[in-house]
């Protein structure tokens, strides 16, 4: 039975209308294109009167396809989709032609877009010809959400969603969540302890009984799809049982290797080899860095077990539990497999590693060249300096020091284009923080510009500059070279066109946000897109800013692009309120449009030839291999399935397949022949 | 040396400043006197002409590609694999007008119209650090006759080697080593200092002389501060600038700084036990004779 097509032509104001006779287009529609029996156009067919003519005439003339010609199917497929189902029709016998992006916004006069529109209708009215029903595809969900990463993102998100009622699994690499929030002295545009702010979140999320915190613990894999991922953990062996200690502190206080550098005090401090990162770490309880401690070191030299070596266990003879002590050398990794609805992305940035870049500033060699999160653990009350601005080499007191903007950001030259966004605010911040400190020091501070915008943002920095005197000058800084104990930076002020030499006591790098060091492979062990600077992407730049390209995979704070706190913060709670979205429902639907493997009877099975080409180039992970048997459980044949839960729709694997045995549902073959054999080529 | 690199031919390219009878002729015949000790052998470019530096280049880019492009094809047409630029205001220009013609097509068609010869497209273009470090470095540690005594080198590199390092691509443009390599494997003391790579002020020196006084004095105080008793170089235009300005400078800063300017060169033919005055040691305005008593013991 032939289907009766309905072509509603839209205006879109004048947008469509001015270069396309939408009433040529319409009146052609209906004498030369097969199937159409109704044609009408309309000022904006996505207004509410512009639906109510859609649904009146789907039941008024009895159709049973619709092609609206009007605009991006991106835009408005989904309303008019759903008033024809609100008229009793299923969705997927509508199509959209687009008229306006791909027409009237790119040709010049109304001729050309007019004969082009009706090619376009045409090939829409051939494709609705052969649509089918097709009906939305339920996953069930199961209502558990986890957070990758215990940054200040990643405890903001695990907090909204726990808060909410779900259950919530934190996975921290490091031996204590915090992140680098924890690490900082204070906090712009209000100079608050920054420290002060973040541990009482730290203690709430510790405290929360709907979550479970596995520190020192990393993703291993995450395989199922949105509603219903298995997510293996590796909690990586610790040395110390959680449940037994107590943080009594007794073993970091008898480790004989102290001069490990601290990882948490950017290498300006030292650690012993059992440690904690830092005083208000949470868990309270340390960790055994088998690479610097000497049992495991001598254990790996005699190639024996740890527990055999004999050279120091002064931490175990220490550990005041019993009967069975709480540290333990045999411990090993642990691999956990949590059922999960929902997965928060919030691993973080890098600070750049400034040492093989920046030749001309050292590249390392001078001790008082450092870096951002160095004079924050410089300022830091609880730094290895406890917060008194000494620099590293002598600990001398700096009375000149030099900041210097954008390193390794804005900087083409070295391969990082991106501005880090963070650094002109935090360089202002260091700049306060050293004058309220050193009163009598200067500050200089070398910019290319000057990029407050925020909230009291552009105040702060101008106080620095008006109330606490810091010298900025326009410019960049060409060189460092040391003489005497000085430091001399040489640097061009481009706004007097002179150059400026300064010899400083100290430089600091405001070094640029940089994407974890893994950040690349994380990203394709969850299939989930990234940019050229290796940031997560989200699928759209403005309207889904914490979406990722996979389903069900939300991005929070700095691993999607450089951010301050404040930002990091609001969009982890955009990411929780997705999430919890999510899981308010038993059963999510989705969109049928997802590619599916024949299936035929015996003895083909399927024309599948098992090549697994589209399993290659699926971006989403979604192609399984599976095994058709015999009744005897012997193997006939291995061919392709596709995971509906994870595939997206995106056609690769029907475009690829060498045997024509993928389809796609809503493009397939017949279809998309239909339209592309309905245009005349002239 | 390997079976490969005795095969390749090289060229040799002098220019106008090392060329006999200018003013850098000393670095010309240090540099021929040492190959025809430890190789490799050079052979100069029959025919060859200015390679459009300064002058040719500041106004007229065609001009300057198709004088220097025509060295290299001349080269490609006697069947040289590599040419040595010892002057790096020549190596520079070529290996830019190199890059230049195989970038932009049209430039190409109307350099080989200017030339009357394909452009060449195989003949790589090497300065002298290059040429030491790739085929002699064994050489000089094996015939070594003379060593060093209580010489402290500052390595000068200037910006000409190196800059721009997206086109030149040798050595790290903010701490190269190469010459620092070089002498160590004569014996003496390579300092480590801060200004391997500082501007001398170069062409400036008879425009702007105030500017250049300035940049040389930095240069010569950094390597008297960091202990070095000489100054290794491999350009002309460094040498120029350190060695006839140091006078100058001494007088309006007040500091004297007696320290001898000479090629790298010339060290290396002196640790091979070639005449002092066969390298020139006697053309330099700084007297060298501390470097070349310096090399008055024999190896053993």
């Amino acid at each position: 039975m032939s289907k009766k097509i309905g072509v509603f032509v839209c205006h879109c104001g004048t947008n469509i209308s001015a270069t396309v006779d939408v009433e040529k287009v319409a009146e052609e529609a209906k004498k030369n294109n097969p199937g159409v029996s109704y044609t009408t156009t309309y000022k904006y067919m996505c207004s509410d009167p512009g639906q109510k003519l859609l649904r009146d005439k789907i039941k008024e003339e009895g159709l049973d396809g619709v092609v609206v010609a009007a605009c991006s199917p991106k835009m408005h497929e989904h309303t008019f989709r759903n008033a024809s189902k609100k008229a009793g029709m299923n969705p997927y016998h509508v199509e959209i032609s687009n008229l306006r992006e791909q027409c009237s916004w790119v040709h010049p006069d109304k001729p050309t877009g007019t004969e082009k529109s009706i090619d376009l209708v045409r090939m829409m009215t051939e494709k609705t010809r052969k649509d089918k029903s097709l009906n939305p595809i339920k996953v069930p969900v199961t209502k558990r959400a986890l957070v990758i990463g215990g940054g200040i993102a990643g405890i903001q998100a695990a907090l909204d969603i726990a808060d909410a009622g779900h259950e919530v699994v934190m996975v921290e690499r490091e031996a204590s969540i915090g992140g680098h929030m924890a690490q900082l002295s204070e906090t712009f545009p209000t100079l608050d302890c920054s420290q002060c702010i973040m541990t009482p979140k730290m203690v709430e999320l510790a405290q929360n009984e709907n979550i479970k915190l596995y520190t020192w613990s990393e993703i291993e894999a995450v395989d199922g799809y949105l509603g219903n991922f298995d997510v293996k953990i590796r909690k990586k062996a610790r040395s110390v049982d959680l449940d037994l200690c107590t943080g009594c502190s007794s073993c970091w206080q008898v480790c004989p290797s102290k001069k490990i550098k601290s990882e948490f005090d950017m290498k300006l401090g030292n650690r012993t080899a059992i440690y904690i990162p830092f005083p208000q770490a949470i868990p309270s309880k340390p960790v055994i860095d088998r690479e610097h401690c000497l049992l495991f070191k001598d254990a790996r030299k005699k190639n024996i077990p740890p527990n055999d070596s004999k050279v120091c266990r002064k931490c175990l003879d220490v550990c005041p539990i019993a009967p069975v002590k709480a540290i333990d050398y045999s411990q090993e990794d642990e691999i956990i497999t949590e059922k999960i609805g929902a997965i928060v992305v919030a691993t973080g940035y890098k600070e750049l590693d400034d040492t093989s870049m920046y030749g001309e500033y050292g590249g390392g060699k001078y001790q008082d060249v450092i870096t951002g999160l160095q004079f924050e653990r410089l300022a830091s009350a609880s730094g290895p300096t406890e917060g008194e601005i000494q620099r590293p080499s002598d600990g001398k007191v700096p009375e000149i020091i030099v900041f210097i903007q954008c390193v390794g950001s804005r900087d083409p030259a070295k391969g990082c284009s991106y501005c880090s966004k963070t650094c002109c605010m935090y360089t202002a911040k260091h700049t306060m923080l050293y004058k309220h400190k050193v009163h009598d020091g200067h500050a200089y501070v070398f910019y290319i510009d000057i990029r407050c915008a925020g909230k009291d943002y552009e105040e702060f920095w101008l106080r620095a500059v008006e109330e606490e005197g810091a010298t900025y000058l326009r410019g960049r800084v060409s060189r460092i070279y040391k003489k005497g104990d000085k430091l001399v930076v040489l640097g061009a002020d481009t706004l007097t066109g002179s150059v400026v030499e300064i010899e400083a006591d100290m430089v600091v790098l405001a070094s640029a946000m940089k994407a974890q060091d893994d950040a690349e492979k994380f990203a394709q062990k969850l299939s989930i897109q990234y940019n050229k600077d290796k940031f997560f992407s989200e699928i759209h730049p403005k309207l889904k800013p914490v979406e990722s390209s996979s389903a069900g995979i939300f991005l929070a704070g700095t691993c999607q692009g450089p951010k301050d706190i404040p930002e990091t913060v609001a969009q982890a709670g955009a990411a929780a309120s997705k999430v919890l979205a999510l899981l308010s429902a038993d059963e999510l639907e989705r969109e049928p449009v997802v590619a599916k493997v024949d299936r035929l009877p015996a003895p083909i099975f399927s024309t599948c030839i098992g090549c697994f080409y589209c399993k290659r180039v699926c971006p989403y992970g979604a192609i399984a291999e599976e095994d058709i048997k015999a009744r005897d459980g012997s193997v006939i044949k291995t061919v392709a399935r596709v995971n509906e839960g994870l595939c997206q729709g995106c056609g690769l694997c029907a475009a690829t397949c060498r045997s024509k045995s993928v389809e796609l549902a809503g493009f397939n073959d017949e279809q998309v022949y239909a339209e592309i054999n309905s245009v005349e080529f002239s | 040396m390997t079976e490969e690199t005795k095969k390749t031919k090289i060229g040799y390219y002098p220019g106008c400043a090392i060329t006999k009878c200018s003013t850098s002729e000393e670095y010309g015949t240090s540099v021929l006197g040492v190959s025809r000790v430890i190789g490799p052998e050079l052979v100069e470019i029959g025919d060859w002409n200015c390679c459009g530096a300064s002058s040719a280049h500041a106004t007229n880019h065609k001009l300057s590609t198709a004088l220097s492009v025509r060295n290299i094809s001349l080269a490609e047409k006697d069947g040289y694999d590599e040419v040595l630029a010892p002057c790096p205001m020549c190596s520079q220009r070529l290996i830019i007008s190199q890059n230049d013609v195989h970038e932009d097509k049209k430039l190409r068609e109307e350099v080989e119209d200017a030339i009357e010869m394909p452009v060449s497209s195989n003949v790589k273009v090497s300065n002298y650090l290059e040429i030491i470090k790739n085929y002699s470095m064994d050489e000089i540690a094996e015939k070594r006759k003379k060593k060093p005594e209580g010489l402290k080198v500052a390595s000068y590199y200037g910006c000409l080697l190196l800059r721009p390092p997206k086109i030149l691509k040798f050595d790290d443009p903010e701490n190269p080593t190469t010459m620092d390599e070089i002498v160590a494997a004569i014996g003496a003391e390579a300092v480590d200092w801060e200004f391997k790579t500082n501007c001398c002020g170069g062409g400036f020196t008879l425009s702007r002389p105030n500017v250049v006084v300035k940049l040389t004095h930095d240069i010569l105080e950094g390597a008297a501060d960091a202990g070095a008793n000489v100054i290794a170089v491999a350009c002309p235009m460094c040498h120029a600038n350190l060695d006839m300005r140091q006078k100058n400078i001494e007088k309006e800063y007040g500091r004297r700084f007696n320290i001898p300017i000479v090629y790298i060169s010339e060290l290396i033919g002196l640790a091979l036990g070639l005449k002092p005055k066969d390298l020139g040691m006697d053309k330099h305005f700084i007297d060298t004779d501390f470097v070349v008593d310096a090399f008055s013991n024999i190896e053993e």
